[in-house]
């Protein structure tokens, strides 16, 4: 497979899950284990041109995939990815824990839509859980970077 | 959470997929999408030691014509089906039950023949295809058989599917032009089965009711085509008496469990009020 722009060639026990094979055969940590359970999102990565939480996948599966994680966001030169910028501009985190798993999906949904309304922003990270924010400056930070990536300025909402 | 070990077979066609199974028997599951069947595993719920992955098989995918009906590959993601137009504008119902199903991460990887064939009765889709009249595509050892959902589902996890058997498609007939649908789901949030939920494709005819057919969700050990139900609103103009005579036949033959989604009594009542919703709106959308 592919992750974050490199080959990969490993062998793995079929039943070792992505999220194991990434975080300890690659050491990859930003992709964090939360739930276990599909609920959190705090595993997804971006996979073949899908979010998918990567607790609930086989690595077997993933077999020629190319795979993106936080690590593989900003670029080579240590420039943040806009997302990466918004998420630190606009207070889109408190603890961090969630914040991978939230800026690989953002990722994502900026790409199938660029220019997402808030309530678009909403449903597209339904499947990522924050106990810290409330969300409000998740759904602020993503409208952030879907402007600056669309290169024009960022207006945000009135109160 | 690691689950038990297991040998991995990728199979490239239903022909070979369906020769494992056989040849694996019991011990040998398929895997699809796998968010049903993964955490399952990781919970030691099950422990199969062969895993079938249906993903290299290029003949379980894509959504096609075929004459009236529409036949959709059992691989097919719930994010393709919302992403068809074809289904937008012939069974637009599909495209509003996936958007409920679990959230995007899910959606990307769960397939609509995992969502029907595996049982669950939390499953969204097959009280859907039980509104719609749909066959399912078995294949086995001996060839190919055709299943009506309306007689898939016997109890939780348990359909009429035999060992060694793959569904391999969804085949449904296209509704009527300018019908009326709507899937309405009461859950307690993103990503949860529902309380309760109702399905209806109904067709109208000079204000009264041509066709009906109603679907429930998760009120049941199995999914619930409420025939009745549909027979007492066909003809009417869907005034509210015939309505609440509708509801009630419905709410009979539900026997939902008491769990965390609330008591069995309250569930019932659930999916009368989700039912009385999806008459409403799917009258509003009908083009007659």
């Amino acid at each position: 497979m592919t992750v974050n722009g490199k080959k990969v060639e490993e062998l793995v026990e079929p039943r070792t899950l992505l999220i194991h094979f990434l975080r300890e055969q690659l050491n990859l940590t930003g992709p964090h284990i939360g739930c276990e359970t599909s609920h959190c999102g705090a595993c997804t990565v971006d996979l073949d041109g899908k979010s998918v939480k990567s607790c609930t996948m086989f690595a077997v599966q993933a077999n020629g995939a190319d795979i993106r994680t936080i690590e593989g966001m900003a670029a080579a030169d240590g420039t943040l990815h806009a997302l990466q910028e918004a998420f630190r501009e606009m207070h889109g985190l408190q603890c961090g824990f969630c914040t991978p798993g939230m800026i690989t999906r953002a990722y994502r949904l900026l790409q199938e839509n660029k220019n997402p309304t808030e309530e678009e922003i909403r449903f597209g990270i339904a499947g990522n859980l924050c106990r810290c924010t409330g969300y409000q400056n998740i759904v602020k930070a993503i409208q952030y970077a879907a402007a600056k990536m669309n290169g024009v300025p960022f207006q945000e909402a009135a109160e | 959470m690691i689950p038990g070990p297991f040998a991995y077979h990728r199979p490239t066609s239903v022909k070979d997929a369906v020769s494992l199974l056989g040849s694996l028997g019991e011990d040998a599951r398929a895997i699809a999408g796998g968010h049903s069947l993964i955490p399952m595993m990781k919970l030691r719920l099950a422990s199969p030691a062969h895993l079938i992955d249906l993903s290299g098989v290029a003949d379980l995918k894509g959504i096609r014509e075929d004459g009236r009906d529409i036949v959709i590959g059992a691989m097919t993601t719930q994010h393709e089906l919302v992403g068809s137009e074809l289904l937008a504008n012939k069974i637009p119902i599909l495209r509003e039950t996936s958007l409920q199903i679990a959230d995007p991460q899910v959606r990307y990887v769960g397939t609509v023949g995992g969502n029907v064939a595996n049982g669950d009765p939390g499953n969204d889709m097959p009280a859907v295809m039980m509104c719609l009249n749909a066959t399912y595509h078995a294949v086995g050892k001996t060839g190919e058989r055709r299943i009506a959902a309306r007689e898939f589902y016997q109890g939780a996890y348990l359909t009429v599917l035999k060992p060694g058997e793959l569904v391999t498609a969804i085949r449904i007939p296209v509704p009527a032009a300018g019908h009326g649908y709507a899937y309405e789901k009461l859950k307690r949030k993103i990503g949860d089965y529902a309380t309760a939920a109702a399905a209806v494709v109904l067709t109208l005819n000079g204000g009264k009711v041509a066709t009906c057919s109603v679907g429930l969700t998760n009120v049941a050990e199995t999914p619930l085509w409420a025939e009745e139900a549909g027979k007492i609103l066909t003809g009417s103009a869907l005034d509210a008496a015939t309505v609440k005579k509708a509801v009630a036949a419905a709410e009979a033959i539900t026997s939902p469990a008491s769990d965390g989604r609330g008591p069995a009594a309250y569930r019932t009542k659930m999916a009368g009020v989700m039912l009385t919703r999806a008459l409403a709106r799917a009258k509003e959308r009908t083009g007659a």
